[in-house]
């Protein structure tokens, strides 16, 4: 009985669903292996550095937290689009799969950061320290002793920010559209579902396939911390 | 040789040091907020001072950064890298090329903590550990600040030996911070002393130690000479130690005969008389000659004893020696009551 429920949800999907949920994972894919070593290094200055401006760069990189999403993929959208002010660079990223890499990045980077600025915060000065009298330079210091240290941070934000990608909705609409096979993502097509009637099962599916996938980053990320704590 | 010069100022605090520091163990010694731990960091390139001139056999190492100065540091915090076991720690250093690993770990007797975690250690195992891993690589000069701080009294009674061993072992120069005579006693060459940031004296430990010119600025606690003397002939629980004039018994002097040791004899544990007392219970009587009469900050003044070619501080009221009519060239007997010698003063 709950084999054939199953069966019959899973079939109720449509190609497009299937394309959705691959975009969706490459999305979070992506907006991690691009967005965590800028975060880190963003994590670094507001942690480490005292510098003019940085208010201002705290203030941006946390923005997208409390601005309305559609706001955020509005401002991506004159910025990068063809007649935006960086236009000129011809990067395109409007409907393209690449744009909802970009709004995803932006959208998960303050959670990206987070973690890891705090992580770098709790680190003992000191151990660097002793490091430099050993004979190791800055960058040397930072890949044995300081990553090391905050590499639960690190982990927790890979997985927050793999989430948060893989569900960002409304910045990726408003700069992507909702095209399927090309920009549709598994929010956006949960979206266009909702707005035609008798679509309830494949609904369903897409939202129980959602949340195991946010849960699951969640508890994965309790777990690697957890672990590397204990390690 | 190591040749520090520096300037730096504070908010509320000045600091203009200059010292050379020959090889063996240079202590900067001075209470705390005298800046000890303030000239280490420079010369160390922990800290970036205003003027600053560090040379070490000659070499200008002013301008390098901490990492490329060869210079060891031990913190008064062990500070051992967590993420790594105690072997790790120790070969943490890629420019020892890690030969003299055998020696340092015998030396130092690390060889049960090497497959612990850090967190596993105590406090002085910690501190052995950080000691190894500063000496494992491979520095031309080893800075310790005040190593022995944060441990009991127990704990550095039994690590001391460990630095005796390495001042006389290991020919790296030490640059030694510290509050407490009795390290000091035990392991200087060299004595500088700091208050406020300058330095009042410095020179060899002897000589500073007897000098009555520093009783005031070491404290009246600290100041006293330290001797070098050879145990001698050991009977009923006493130990006979002589050398350059001086004679001395001990009660149970836990050191071969033959040996040299040190021994810190307090400025205010000394009695002086005019004539030779006599129906004394003391055991240690010296007969010498008063060199200087140094008026101290207080009611004390501090009066240098030359005994045979060794000399003696005392410190004594300023009344006491107007009544006795204390003069440079006078003869006097100093009285030193053998409990009175410190037992942490004594060593190799």
């Amino acid at each position: 009985m709950g084999l054939l429920a199953m069966n019959e949800a899973v079939f109720s999907l449509q190609p497009e669903h299937w394309a959705a949920l691959r975009l969706s994972f490459w999305v979070g894919l992506w907006a991690v292996l691009l967005g965590l070593p800028l975060a880190l290094g963003a994590a670094w200055l507001l942690a480490r550095r005292r510098f003019w401006g940085r208010p201002i760069l705290d203030a941006m990189i946390h923005a997208p937290l409390v601005m309305p999403p559609v706001v955020t993929g509005y401002l991506l959208l004159v910025t990068f689009g063809r007649h935006g002010w960086l236009g000129w660079l011809d990067l395109d990223l409007a409907f393209r799969p690449a744009g909802a890499v970009l709004a995803a990045l932006i959208m998960a980077f303050p959670l990206m950061v987070r973690p890891m600025r705090l992580s770098l915060e709790t680190v003992d000065r000191g151990l660097e320290e002793a490091a430099q009298t050993l004979g190791d330079g800055p960058f040397t210091v930072f890949r044995r002793v300081t990553l090391p240290l905050i590499w639960p941070g690190v982990l927790v934000a890979a997985v927050l920010g793999f989430a948060k990608a893989m569900g960002e909705f409304g910045a990726t609409i408003t700069l992507v559209g909702n095209i399927p096979f090309e920009t549709q993502t598994v929010p956006s097509a949960i979206y266009a579902l909702l707005q035609v009637p008798g679509q309830e099962r494949a609904v369903a599916v897409l939202v129980a396939l959602s949340l195991g996938l946010s849960l699951g980053a969640l508890a994965l990320s309790e777990l690697l911390a957890r672990r590397a704590r204990r390690a | 040789m190591l040749e520090v010069s520096l300037q730096h100022r504070f908010d509320n605090f000045a600091l203009d040091a200059a010292f050379e520091a020959p090889s063996g163990v240079t202590v900067l010694f001075g209470p705390s907020g005298s800046g000890k731990t303030t000239v280490l960091r420079a010369v160390a390139g922990l800290l970036q001072t205003d003027q600053m001139t560090v040379r070490l056999a000659g070499e200008a190492l002013d301008g390098q950064p901490a990492h490329a100065r060869g210079i060891g540091y031990v913190f008064q915090d062990a500070r051992l890298f967590q993420h790594l076991s105690v072997a790790q720690n120790l070969s943490y250093a890629r420019r020892g090329d890690g030969r003299g690993m055998n020696r340092i770990v015998e030396l130092l007797d690390l060889g049960p903590l090497l497959n612990r975690a850090p967190h596993a250690l105590s406090g002085g195992e910690a501190q052995r550990v950080a000691i190894g891993r500063a000496l494992l690589s491979a520095p031309r000069l080893l800075c310790m600040d005040e190593p022995l701080a944060s441990l009991d009294s127990a704990l550095k009674a039994r690590i001391l030996p460990y630095l005796e061993r390495l001042r006389d072992e290991v020919e790296v120069p030490i640059l030694y911070v510290s509050h407490d005579v009795h390290e000091v006693a035990r392991l200087a060459t060299t004595l500088v002393v700091l208050q406020h940031g300058s330095v009042r004296h410095s020179g060899p430990l002897e000589m500073i130690m007897a000098d009555p010119c520093a009783v005031r600025d070491l404290g009246v606690r600290a100041a006293g000479a330290v001797l070098r003397l050879q145990v001698g002939a050991r009977a009923d629980g006493l130990t006979e130690l002589a050398n350059d004039g001086v004679r001395l018994v001990l009660p149970d002097v836990a050191a071969a005969q033959g040996a040299w040791i040190r021994l810190r004899v307090a400025a205010q544990d000394i009695i002086l008389a005019t004539e030779r007392p006599r129906g004394l219970s003391a055991l240690n009587v010296l007969e010498g000659v008063v060199t200087t009469l140094v008026p101290g900050r207080g009611p004390g003044i501090a009066v240098g004893v030359r005994v045979g070619q060794t000399d003696l501080v005392a410190r004594i009221t300023a009344a006491s020696a107007e009544r006795m009519g204390l003069a440079p060239g006078m003869a006097v007997w100093a009285i030193v009551k053998a409990t009175a010698f410190d037992p942490a003063g004594v060593g190799t």
